[in-house]
């Protein structure tokens, strides 16, 4: 019993049913708008206007959307193997390290040309580092996946409190954060990229990380659809026996996958740290990596659906301090709560308009195949 | 002396923060023994506290808002069940949500209904919960060694603090010793054998996410209506997930949970009183590290150093009837 479901058409299976999905969940979230008393047209005019309305906006908008897509493209690597990442939180945390390490050691001297290379470096080092230990356990000794990642989450919390209060604080200093970098530890912003579409980035901080994550999701493509090891991945994703006649190493996989997934969300901490901060902070991931599960269920895993997702998530962030700011009574809690029904209704109760979707298409079909009878005849 | 009133004092708050974290393991070892992982726990003790909060604010009743608090508990509960039964979804990714639609919709409507920055109005006395005082517990205190174990650790809890320690040889009983406790169990273990004798698969694993659900209503309840008089946003602050390594560090055993859930509970409180203070022998211990512990055992659990942890054989995958 491996699909219980008949096969739809292609814009079906990766357009219509998502889009179903996602209309319910909105759906829902204004009947929670309704609840609360305030007009959910009036909301969701504050959230497209608050996205799309200046470059500035958009300038942000693009900016949340490039922490999602690293975050998303860690979860989908990890989903292809057939595992699930629900560390990404984490990961990306401890990914910030690397990113302060290349900053404050090099910020001063080099320009970010020269920083952000070792960033990049630095920040997917930690954070593969850190999904390596779950991903061993998972393949050497078998515990399960996503309990370890959860509580290797609560540990990256704590070390990273711990390591900002005493370690990377500077001396002196009484907020939990490090200092501030130079000129050579923050990216520039991609006004010019926005300037092509004659839009003023103002005080947005979209940067040049934004280019990376395209590069990744690119990266991430050839990795899962062209390459030996994405073939690997794949197949022990459908069918770990498959895999394993196949002569192919589980534990292998399963740990380069979960360095692979780490990394990509390690990566997301250049955005925070370099591209806006300028200093490593305390909780500076905000939920980030949850989000990244919202995002590959929503792109079914594929980069050309992480992007839009990501996107869809950006507008969500960026037009919601909107709404909280017309609408003082939707804080921006309501956010959290359209990722959960997103989750819900994209993730765990994907299959619950299938039925009747695959009904509807199943007749329409027939009766176009009757339709083409009768005229050959 | 001095040494055994800071141990008294020591114990009596591990107690105190065990609670929840007992209800809600064993919440968890309803539904994991029935073949369905919880990651909701959070958010199911998360949504009970508001609903018992708030109803306990409104009608000033605490047996209601308890109610209220096993009520949405179990909607929740039933939500997870509904996709991670009849639909068969990823029941991570159905927790997962859980948790997410309940931690904003818990500040949203708190905010709307209360404005108080997310929090519940404060509740008078008869409103929550009070300590119960066993009889002649400030008469016996006075006697040495035995008075301030009778007064101050057995006696001055609460109800739900009693009913939490009850619950642990109940639900032993209902596991192993009845025939609803049999076939939970085994539909955790080997569902096809279950449907097989002609039980239904579907109702038992239905039943069993009911359990959990009322279980993490009185964790829920007991965090807004007892331990602090009113719900506070975010107040289970990552109850559910100790509660879930404790589930998993008990090896999914009910004694062993409470035993777990106390060391959890004593770290937890142990960490508080510790604040700045150098241990013996040990000297500066961070903070940060006594709150990692639980979750650092649970790994090195996991990874198979202290005995071997096996979940239930059937838990995680949706049970499909052979056609």
């Amino acid at each position: 019993m491996s699909n219980p479901y008949a096969k739809l058409p292609g814009w079906v299976e990766y357009g219509l049913i998502p889009l179903v999905n996602l209309a319910v969940a909105f759906l829902v979230a204004g009947l929670v708008v309704l609840l609360v008393g305030e007009n959910p047209f009036e909301a969701a005019y504050h959230l497209i206007n608050g996205a799309f309305g200046r470059g500035e906006y958009i300038g942000f908008t693009l900016y949340y959307a490039t922490t999602f897509i690293f975050t998303g493209l860690a979860v989908a690597v990890a989903f292809h193997a057939g595992l699930f990442n629900i560390g990404g939180e984490g990961q990306a945390y401890v990914g910030g390290i690397g990113v302060a390490l290349a900053c404050l050691w090099l910020d001063q001297t080099m320009p970010w040309f020269v920083v952000f290379p070792l960033a990049i470096i630095g920040s997917a080092l930690f954070g593969a580092a850190w999904a390596f230990l779950p991903g061993w356990l998972q393949a050497k000794r078998g515990s399960h996946i996503v309990i370890t990642t959860i509580m290797f989450n609560f540990i990256a919390s704590s070390l990273m409190v711990y390591l900002l209060t005493r370690v990377l604080k500077p001396l002196g200093s009484m907020s939990p954060q490090t200092r501030t970098f130079a000129e050579g530890g923050q990216l520039p912003k991609l006004d010019w990229l926005l300037s092509i579409f004659g839009l003023e980035i103002g005080t947005a901080p979209f940067n040049v990380s934004f280019l990376l994550a395209l590069v990744a999701a690119f990266g991430v493509w050839l990795l899962i659809w062209r390459t030996k090891l994405g073939y690997e991945m794949r197949t022990m994703g459908h069918s770990p026996s498959a895999a394993r006649y196949a002569g192919m190493s589980e534990s292998r996989i399963t740990v380069v996958t979960m360095m692979i997934s780490g990394a990509l969300a390690g990566m997301m901490a250049l955005n925070p740290i370099m591209g806006e901060q300028g200093r490593m902070q305390l909780d500076f991931v905000q939920g980030a990596g949850f989000v990244g599960i919202a995002v590959a269920l929503m792109g079914r895993s594929h980069p050309a659906g992480i992007i839009p997702a990501a996107v869809l998530f950006g507008v969500l962030y960026q037009g919601g301090a909107e709404i909280s700011f017309e609408m003082p009574s939707i804080s921006r809690d309501m956010i959290v709560i359209i990722q959960g029904l997103v989750i819900l209704f994209a993730g765990a109760l994907e299959n619950m308009f299938r039925p009747a979707i695959t009904r509807l298409f199943s007749t329409s079909s027939r009766r176009a195949a009757v339709v083409a009878q009768t005229k050959g005849a | 002396m001095d040494f055994f009133h800071v141990i008294v004092v020591l114990l009596e708050s591990t107690i105190r923060v065990s609670v929840p974290l007992i209800f809600a393991a064993l919440a968890g070892l309803f539904t994991e023994r029935a073949g369905i992982f919880d990651i909701g726990l959070e958010g199911k003790m998360l949504g009970a506290a508001f609903a018992a909060g708030a109803v306990a604010a409104i009608t000033q009743s605490v047996w209601l808002g308890l109610l209220a608090g096993v009520l949405i508990s179990v909607c929740l509960s039933l939500v997870h069940g509904y996709a991670s039964i009849t639909q068969r979804g990823n029941q991570i990714v159905s927790g997962v949500a859980i948790n997410f639609i309940v931690a904003g919709s818990t500040v949203i409507l708190g905010e709307a209904w209360f404005r108080q920055g997310g929090r519940t109005p404060a509740l008078a006395e008869g409103a929550r919960f009070q300590t119960i005082t066993f009889p002649f517990a400030d008469t016996i205190r006075e006697i040495p060694f035995i008075g301030p174990i009778y007064a101050d650790l057995l006696s001055g809890h609460f109800i739900l603090t009693y009913l939490a320690f009850a619950m642990v040889p109940i639900s032993w009983w209902i596991l192993y010793r009845t025939r609803f406790g049999l076939r939970l169990r085994a539909v955790g273990e080997n569902p096809g054998a279950v449907d097989t004798a002609g039980i239904s698969v579907i109702w038992m694993r239905y039943r069993a996410v009911i359990c959990c659900g009322i279980l993490c209503g009185f964790a829920g309840a007991y965090l807004s209506l007892a331990m602090t008089a009113g719900f506070v946003k975010g107040m289970t602050a990552g109850k559910g997930y100790i509660a879930l390594a404790a589930l998993i560090f008990a090896k999914w055993r009910p004694f062993n949970i409470m035993l777990a859930c106390l060391l959890f509970g004593f770290l937890d409180a142990f960490a508080i009183r510790l604040q700045g203070n150098p241990l013996p022998l040990i000297g500066q211990v961070p903070v940060q590290l006594m709150q990692a512990l639980p979750y650092i055992l649970t790994v090195i659990l996991l990874a198979g150093f202290i005995g071997k942890a096996i979940p239930p054989k059937a838990g995680g995958v949706p049970y499909v009837k052979e056609r």
